[in-house]
């Protein structure tokens, strides 16, 4: 079964919403595959009033037609006005009293069909074929295959624009979170299965929100790796809405997302699998709900010798380098005191002998320095500093520096 | 009828001795430092390990070379840094693969850090989540209640990783499987500003696995830091 939409208006937004089959046919007229949507809809009139119904709600003005074929049923949307369906097995009868002008024949064909007197489609469909194919040829056969209602071809598929937003006008504004994650939800379930019927997966996530006060508030979520599970995407909406709420009632919702091709990754056989990425990231929003925003993921070391100079990345944007493993056994390693605890200091002869910082208080019983280190002093932003290493008579091993604004301590050996 | 007649019926019907009472044997892993690996036989993996000891005890130099290894086996590992104290620095000297580690900054709350190690375990995936409450003050580290240990023990049980606490004094009690105590024995100076590896050359940690069963010590020498 195939229907034909002529008119004005966006008629293919039309078909798409009945079928992933459509033909653009003539700048005013769309066909589409409605094979089986009798499941759906019933008889062929409920299908047809159907697409009359959704044709007048998006504002396109648009005579219906369905048929056992596609041509049928697109010379009974141009022949006929309101909603026609051609009865199977009788298309050569229904369609009989359209012009034949309809088949859109060459002037030279016209001309002639004129001088014989044919004028309808049961004139041109009376002639027997053989006549016409010495007289007419191939076009003259296949306006004859028209006017009958016999003529099968396969529609040519027209590509739905990929366009991945739902957006929602709110009747009543919404104050709490918990009403719009329904909300929310209604949206993410359309988004992903949309996806899902392209064969697709997003990788981002953006929300729009309009709030009674005419402002906006926007959120963008980006993945590390694209993702179809929809009640993570909820979940991670939750969570960033809860860290960032916005400022006022929410009047309109507007959720888009980013088409992306899934990724398929294959794992080693006797390597541990690594956390799921979008569960990893459902974990990492949770965290950073309790310890902050920023204080979650890699670290990676900054090209400078400035002291404690690093940024933290999201687990995956981080360049993997493969590392030889250390041979020489555990090499020592250092805690960081952040910040540096500002230290009195005593110096005997040069070095230091006694020191005290908060939570750190003894005599220094052995010491090894300076080690002098300084750098960017070619910005606005130098640094200079002579550090020590010592052991303290509380027990442990400390680092500490000498700068222009005093003694610290930077951390301890452990 | 008792469980013994029970199961004598049973073992009859099937035809063999039924292993209801065996359990499979613990996965474990390197640790890093053979030295420990004799004494423990490695880390067991779906279980709590225990470091504790005194500052400058060489707790995180054991905790750096435990990551080491394991994102040098391609693990995704976890740290959960109750005061904010990991270096990147001696870590990536020390063969820590720095995209392979997650690094939790709880900003000395030790609550925070249990809450944080908890989600980890429940996501799953990690080859190593360590607790590091090495600089957390005594007191506070105690007042993590025995439930707290037992939960994060059965979040990791029946897991394939393998969970660290760092500390300085033993906290978990029965709900570690291996308890580590670490001491310094000595510090190697290495004399002097012109010296390449900086002013500490490294130090000698004595280690005694004071569980399972008995006592085993061992001892080892770490590098220096460059």
């Amino acid at each position: 079964m195939f229907a034909c939409l002529h008119g004005t208006g966006n008629l293919a937004a039309v078909a798409f919403d009945f079928s992933p089959l459509v033909e653009r046919t003539a700048p005013d007229t769309v066909t589409c595959d409605v094979a089986g949507l009798d499941r759906l809809f019933g008889a062929a009139q409920e299908l047809a009033a159907a697409l009359a119904r959704r044709a007048a709600e998006t504002g396109a003005q648009a005579a219906i037609a369905l048929a056992a074929n596609p041509d049928a049923a697109i010379c009974a949307a141009r022949g006929f006005a309101g909603v026609s369906i051609v009865p199977q097995g009788d298309e050569a009868k229904f369609l009989g009293r359209l012009p034949v002008a309809l088949l859109g024949p060459s002037a030279e064909l016209r001309e002639t069909l004129e001088r014989w007197g044919i004028r309808r489609f049961q004139d041109l469909a009376a002639l027997p074929p053989l006549g016409i194919a010495e007289r007419l040829g191939e076009e003259g056969l296949r306006l004859r295959e028209l006017a009958r209602g016999e003529a099968e071809r396969k529609l040519t598929p027209l590509e739905e624009p990929a366009r991945f937003e739902e957006e929602l006008e709110l009747e009543y504004p919404v104050e709490l979170l918990e009403p719009l994650e329904f909300l929310l939800a209604r949206l993410l379930n359309g988004l992903t299965t949309r996806l899902a019927t392209r064969g697709l997966a997003t990788n981002e996530l953006r929300l729009h929100l309009q709030l009674e006060t005419r402002a906006t508030h926007e959120r963008t979520l980006r993945l590390p790796a694209p993702s179809l599970d929809g009640k993570s995407f909820l979940k991670l909406l939750r969570l960033d809405l809860a860290g960032h709420p916005p400022a006022a009632p929410i009047e309109r919702i507007k959720l888009s997302v980013n088409p992306v091709k899934p990724q398929a990754a294959q794992g080693g056989l006797f390597v541990l699998a690594a956390p799921e990425p979008v569960k990893l990231e459902l974990t990492l929003a949770r965290i950073q709900a309790i310890v902050g925003e920023g204080r979650a993921g890699c670290p990676e070391l900054l090209d400078t010798h400035r002291p404690d100079a690093f940024s933290m990345q999201r687990p995956g944007d981080g360049q993997h380098c493969p590392k030889a493993p250390v041979e020489t056994g555990a090499p020592l390693a250092f805690r960081m005191y952040r910040p540096p605890r500002a230290a009195r200091v005593t110096l005997a002869s040069g070095q230091p002998s006694f020191l005290a910082a908060e939570g750190i208080r003894g005599r220094v019983l052995k010491r090894a320095g300076p080690w002098r280190t300084s750098g960017d002093w070619w910005t606005t932003d130098p640094w200079s500093r002579d550090e020590w290493d010592i052991a303290l008579s509380d027990g442990a091993l400390y680092r500490i520096y000498c700068e222009v604004r005093g003694w610290f301590v930077e951390g301890s050996y452990d | 009828m008792s469980a013994a007649v029970l199961q004598k019926q049973f073992e009859s019907l099937l035809g063999g001795h039924l292993g209801w009472q065996a359990k499979p044997a613990v996965e474990t892993v390197p640790s890093g430092v053979p030295e420990i690996d004799r004494v423990t036989g490695g880390l067991p993996r779906g279980c709590l390990t225990e470091i504790f000891g005194a500052p400058s005890s060489g707790r995180a130099s054991l905790l750096v070379s435990i990551l080491a290894g394991a994102t040098a086996r391609q693990e995704f590992c976890a740290l959960v840094d109750a005061e904010d104290g990991f270096d990147p620095l001696s870590a990536a000297a020390a063969g820590v693969e720095l995209p392979r580690l997650l690094w939790i900054r709880c900003g000395h709350n030790a609550e925070h850090a249990l809450r944080a190690a908890d989600l980890l375990l429940q996501g799953g995936g990690f080859g190593v989540v360590a607790l590091d409450l090495g600089d957390t003050p005594a007191p506070a580290a105690r007042r993590i209640s025995l439930t707290s240990w037992f939960r994060l023990r059965r979040a990791v049980e029946h897991t394939p990783t393998v969970l660290i606490a760092v500390a300085r004094q033993s906290n978990a009690k029965t709900c570690a499987s291996l308890m580590l105590e670490l001491s310094r024995e000595r510090a190697r100076w290495s004399g002097g500003a012109l010296d390449s590896a900086r002013l500490l050359g490294g130090m000698r940690v004595a280690v005694a696995r004071r569980k399972p069963g008995l006592t085993l010590t061992a001892a080892w020498e770490t590098g220096a830091l460059e």
